[in-house]
């Protein structure tokens, strides 16, 4: 036990019990019982504020009605008329900035509705039924390519599979589902949820994934325009930011998103190395969940260094919560200077922040150095223009610019989830633009497709 | 997906689920939007005879019972029948009609017991287009001291008297709107169809008061600190309504008449529920008038899923199903045991299984062993009451289960599969 340093990054921390008990699921699925009574303290408001709260407008009383009368199935299916994703968002999804932050129960000085826990419950009967709850029409004859198979693709498909049309996406990887399958929080999402979910996606029909397939590397832009009626491009955030620090390149110092994937792809959580002294640098959701996920791997103590208050952080005040339950300690108002080490990193150098009288944050001066011996980047990621490099497509704020309708600059091309610019970063965002696009593609096939 | 079309004696719609006559079909207005939401028919809120329209209490008219939640569990009205003119409402059943050529719109009426009353309103009523005629012989306040509504509704006679007229002076289809505020509710039905009604349909709000203001020493609500019993619906009134649906449905007179149901009816089960006892198709008011008309799609969803489920194709499917099963009492199986069973896995240990049966009723369940609350059923006390499984607070923890085998251990007489009742029972007097 104790502080020191000595013994630096290390795998096998804990027994596989321990391994299991603290990577077992977050909220657990409801009981029968408690989803009765939990669907039985919701009002069915009118114009309901947290179906307007939610990115993709579940129509949440009806569901949660459908819930309390035990029509279970028909509560899923009217969550997944507005998300196909909706499993994952019920596990995923930040509620208490959401849905459940709007609950009528919160003015009222009680606790909102559980509708994260709810739609799970419903979304979880429904799971292996894909193929019979969806038909497709006589086939269009129209083709879609998409690239990226990560929420915003899958939902976009799935709609326009719907309509009859036929649908390639291209993926680099060689698995679906984007950042449900590697970037998630290992305990938001178990037994390999996120791939059975893209099963269910997938079981419509008329949607081929081609996996290793890099756009800018194997195909480019141009060609999919060419040969496909319309395409739409759903690539996410594929660059981190780096620090900028003296001493960044120092072993124990890496991207925060990185290690989740492969955490989240592994089959042994013993061989993930985790540090004494762990820092995390950041103030969003990814900071969180390296933080909690480093100590759930045994890490003997770990920090997030933010630059700012808690108001400002990007992750919500549950989360922020949930990391300081786990026993993670969060640092505000101070900024990383340098890296301190030989060969690899064992201290980082902060220097103290604060707001100036323009409102503008800046360094005190003053210093403090604190042990770390393993160092994550979690500051945000960026968009890889690389895959889309002289297409001509007008970007905005470093993204993809599109309009309301998730359509880009050109003439067959549309884009969604995190790569466009103005987004939310959050699954159910992606997962709107999906929708909103396949509104806008299928419009678009209908008189014609002509640009 | 299964068919809910309905066709209720010749009038169809595209579900068996109807608006009530009351305050969600007293315009056009409500109406429509009932429509667009997806209510397979109207009754249209009572008519009263042409001339100045009745008038309503400016105070509350409207009352409730309210369960820890808040939830509406039981609701009280003053409310008469419509208080707009004869013309505006006739006006707007036509057009509605008009907009609307596959929804049900049926108009209920409540007019003097006099043939001429009955024969002026009835053409006026039918060159609507409307489909049918419901008659109001229902309402328990304001009307029957009028001599209408309730007052009609209680003398088997009159209800068969003015369902002739209307069967004479018109050739819509009648339905007449029972009250349940009497002793036997078959003979109503019966005089009804006798009088050549074509269905009958139930209930109506059964006289209540819903509270006592303490401080006012007034029924609550109070209008200007005086009160009056009012008619009482929503889903209190529901098992009340079931008895008298089926006592309808399996009574050798009115055998397989048509009956549309009402009475607290909020989801698809409890519509399933009314018209596995034999209604062809129900009618909802204290429902829509707490959540909106949209709760219907939730109706429509729960019973198309289910019929799925049961395999069956369209609502004559099911229709009447459970009525063979209402017997009377004396011939329940007396030779059926049953014991309750304590699930320790699921038991939270709040003791109310044990205090329910040792204060009030056989002393059969146990409150500790070795120092430990535990509760667990003396098949040698347990006379299968249910009780128990009444008051306990948790769902399927307690549950009454058959013995198949054996004897029985609180009489020693040896469990047989055979059926036997109270007809044939030693101690029954009438036995020889
Ligand atoms: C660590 C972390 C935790 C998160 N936690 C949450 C959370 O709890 N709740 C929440 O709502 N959101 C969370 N998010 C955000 C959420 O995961 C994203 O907003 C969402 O996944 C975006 O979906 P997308 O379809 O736009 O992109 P992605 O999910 O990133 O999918 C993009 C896909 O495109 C592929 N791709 C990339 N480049 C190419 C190319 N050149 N050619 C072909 N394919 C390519 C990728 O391999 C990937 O499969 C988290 C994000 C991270 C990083
Ligand atoms: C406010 C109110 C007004 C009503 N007015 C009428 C009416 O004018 N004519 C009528 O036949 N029934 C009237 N009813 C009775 C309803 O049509 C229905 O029979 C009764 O409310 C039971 O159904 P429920 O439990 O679904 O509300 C009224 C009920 C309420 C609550
Ligand atoms: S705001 Fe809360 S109470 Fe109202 S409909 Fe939504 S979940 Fe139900």
């Amino acid at each position: 036990m104790g502080t020191g340093s000595s013994q630096g990054i290390r795998t096998a921390r804990l027994d596989t019990g321990e391994y299991a008990e603290n990577f077992a699921e977050l909220h657990p699925a409801l009981s029968d019982n408690l989803a009765a009574v939990e669907a039985d303290r919701c009002f069915f408001c009118y114009d309901a504020p947290c179906t307007i709260a939610c990115p993709t407008s579940i129509d949440i009383p009806m569901f949660i009605r459908k819930i309390a009368v035990g029509n279970r199935k028909g509560a899923a299916r009217t969550i997944i008329d507005s998300n196909i994703l909706g499993g994952m968002c019920a596990r995923v999804c930040p509620v208490e900035t959401l849905c459940e932050q709007a609950c009528v129960h919160i003015a009222q000085g009680n606790e909102a509705v559980k509708i994260g826990q709810l739609q799970r419950y419903a979304t979880d009967s429904i799971i292996d039924d894909g193929a019979e709850m969806f038909t497709r029409p006589e086939a269009t004859g129209k083709k879609i390519a998409m690239v990226g198979a990560g929420p915003a693709s899958l939902a976009c498909a799935h709609n326009l599979a719907c309509e009859g049309h036929e649908i390639t996406i291209f993926e680099a990887r060689s698995k679906p589902g984007g950042l449900n399958e590697y970037g998630l929080a290992a305990y938001k999402t178990t037994s390999d949820f996120a791939q059975a979910e893209v099963e269910f996606v997938l079981a419509v029909g008329g949607i081929e994934i081609r996996y290793d397939t890099v756009l800018g590397r194997d195909i480019t832009l141009a060609e999919l325009s060419e040969n496909y009626d319309a395409v739409f491009i759903g690539i996410g955030l594929a660059e981190t930011s780096k620090l900028g620090i003296e001493g960044e390149d120092l072993a124990g110092i890496g991207d925060a998103i990185d290690y989740i994937a492969v955490l989240r792809q592994s089959d042994d959580l013993s061989s993930l190395p985790v540090g004494d002294n762990v820092v995390v640098i950041g103030g969003g959701m990814t900071a969180i969940d390296i933080a909690v996920q480093s100590k759930k791997l045994g890490a003997e103590n770990v920090t997030i260094a933010y630059r700012r208050g808690p108001e400002q952080m990007g992750a919500s005040k549950y989360e922020q919560d949930l990391a300081l339950t786990n026993g993670v300690t969060i640092k505000h108002w101070v900024q990383p200077v340098k890296a301190i080490g030989d060969t690899a990193v064992s201290s980082l150098e902060l220097e103290r922040t604060r707001y100036d009288d323009n409102g503008k944050l800046v360094g005190t001066g003053e210093k403090l150095t604190i042990p770390a011996d393993q160092l994550f980047r979690a500051i945000g990621q960026k968009f890889s223009s690389a895959p889309i490099e002289n297409a001509g497509i007008e970007m905005k704020w470093g993204r993809i610019s599109v309009d309301e309708s998730c359509k880009t600059s050109l003439a067959n091309v549309w884009a969604g989830g995190d790569c466009v610019a103005g987004g939310e970063d959050l699954t159910v965002a992606a997962v709107n633009d999906g929708n909103v696009a396949a509104r806008s593609i299928s419009e678009f096939l209908k008189t014609g497709g002509a640009s | 997906m299964a068919d809910l079309k309905n066709d209720f004696i010749g009038i169809k719609s595209p579900n068996p689920f109807w608006l009530a006559s009351a305050p969600p079909t007293d315009k056009a207005y409500n109406v429509e939007r009932a429509f667009e939401a997806g209510w397979g028919g109207v009754v249209w809120k009572t008519l009263g005879e042409a001339g100045p329209p009745v008038v309503n209490v400016n105070g509350p008219r409207y009352g409730a019972w309210h369960d820890g939640n808040r939830r509406l569990m039981g609701f009280n009205n003053i409310e008469l029948i419509t208080d707009r003119s004869l013309e505006v409402n006739l006006a707007e059943i036509t057009q509605v009609k008009k907009n609307w050529p596959d929804r049900a719109v049926v108009v209920s009426i409540m007019v003097p017991c006099d043939e001429r009353s009955w024969k002026s309103i009835l053409p006026l009523v039918e060159e609507t287009g409307a489909d049918g005629i419901e008659l109001n012989f229902g309402c328990p306040h304001g009307m029957s001291e009028r001599g209408m509504g309730a007052a009609v509704g209680q003398v088997p006679e009159y209800v068969g008297m003015v369902a002739e007229w209307c069967k004479q002076h018109s050739s819509l289809p009648v339905i007449v709107k029972l009250t349940p505020n009497i002793t036997d509710i078959r003979q109503p039905a019966r005089a009804a169809f006798k009088g050549g009604a074509d269905a009958v349909s139930l209930i109506n709000t059964i006289n209540s008061i819903i509270g006592v203001d303490l401080d006012a020493m007034a029924p609550a609500p109070h209008v200007d600190g005086k009160g009056s019993h009012g008619g009482y619906c929503g889903p209190a009134v529901k098992p009340i309504a079931l008895s008298m649906v089926s006592e309808i449905a399996r009574d050798k007179e009115t055998y397989r008449k048509p009956i549309s149901a009402i009475g607290g009816i909020q989801t698809w089960r409890d519509a399933a529920e009314f018209m596995a006892l034999g209604a062809g198709n129900v009618q909802v008011c204290t429902a829509v008038m707490t959540y909106g008309f949209k709760i219907v799609e939730e109706m429509i969803d729960g019973m198309s899923r289910w019929m799925d489920e049961k395999g069956y194709n369209t609502v004559d499917d099911f229709i009447g199903m459970a009525v063979p099963n209402v017997v009377n009492w004396e011939h329940l199986n007396l030779n059926y045991i049953a014991k309750a069973k304590i699930n320790q896995e699921t038991c939270i240990k709040c003791g109310r299984c044990h205090i329910a049966c040792e204060d009030t009723s056989h002393q059969a369940i146990t409150s500790s062993l070795n120092g430990e609350p535990h509760y667990e059923v003396r098949d040698e006390d347990c006379v299968g009451c249910n009780l128990c499984v009444n008051v306990c607070p948790v769902k399927d923890c307690i549950t009454l289960e058959q013995m198949t085998e054996g004897k029985d251990p609180r009489t020693g007489i040896p469990i047989s599969g055979e059926y036997a009742n109270w007809t044939t029972h030693p101690n029954n007097p009438n036995v020889k």
